[in-house]
């Protein structure tokens, strides 16, 4: 599914346990998108901000995820900041769900901290910028 | 049918998962045992898969709507054999580690398309 090849160039970042990474976050992207698909493409009007906000967790994913197959300094940057947002976003709108359920006619992929899905949402980020911090020593060029 | 081989495949994958837990334990990556391990779990994902899509051409409709039921169908049969492309990348212990988490995720997609399904 992901294809490895070898680029000496770029710092890879899907080695050793960034592999576990990539298929995790890989696991949510089709999870997410294909459930906000479904639910904005049969049922928006029930609950648009749910259904929004789990499109947008699926696109977040999936950018998280490129970027971690692509590799390199400026991919490894911008996985950064989006596993920042996602974690962000998870507290948030974990917290949104908890303190406010009637802003929220359905779940979303991050409602409860993402219960629904084992707790890897917010799992995920934090072991993914660890992972990412962890990787710059590493890293060719440091700007 | 549906729910019995559904519960097999949960079972099979949750093996898996402990067989390639335990190589990721002893730093192992996976074997050529643990890729026929992941062909006997993605064949039954397959038999389930076109079982599944029998029952449906039968006319027995799933409780909770025929595309999600359809939708986790293809993620379980498509979960290991992808996890399993991604430890032959990977020839150290993190392999077997994301395969272990393949089989995991295989077993929660078993019990979610056991509700889905109406048990």
């Amino acid at each position: 599914m992901t294809a490895v090849e070898e680029k000496p160039a770029r710092n890879r970042l899907i080695s050793g346990p960034g592999t576990l990474l990539v298929w995790l976050y890989g696991v949510m992207v089709v999870g997410a998108v294909s459930r906000s698909v479904y639910q904005i493409a049969t049922d928006f009007g029930r609950a648009p901000l749910a259904y929004s906000l789990s499109a947008v967790a699926g696109v977040v994913y999936g950018f998280i995820t490129y970027s971690l197959v692509r590799g390199g300094e400026r991919a490894r940057r911008a996985a950064l900041v989006c596993c920042a947002a996602e974690l962000v976003g998870v507290l948030g709108v974990g917290t949104w769900t908890l303190v406010e359920p009637s802003a929220f006619a359905d779940s979303t992929v991050w409602s409860d901290y993402g219960m629904e899905y084992l707790f890897i949402p917010v799992l995920l980020p934090l072991s993914a910028l660890y992972w990412l911090r962890r990787t710059r020593e590493q890293a060719p060029s440091a700007p | 049918m549906l729910a019995v081989l559904t519960l097999v495949t949960g079972v099979a994958a949750l093996l898996l998962a402990a067989w390639c837990g335990w190589a990721a334990y002893r730093d192992q990556p996976t074997k050529d045992w643990h890729f026929i391990g992941m062909a006997v779990v993605s064949v039954l994902a397959l038999i389930q898969l076109v079982i599944g899509i029998v029952a449906l051409a039968r006319g027995e409709r799933p409780d909770q709507g025929t595309t999600i039921f359809v939708a986790y169908l293809l993620g379980a049969f498509a979960c290991v054999p992808a996890a399993g492309f991604m430890s032959l990348g990977e020839r150290t212990r993190w392999g077997s580690v994301t395969v272990a988490a393949g089989g995991v995720v295989l077993a929660v997609l078993e019990v979610r398309l056991y509700d889905i399904w109406g048990g």
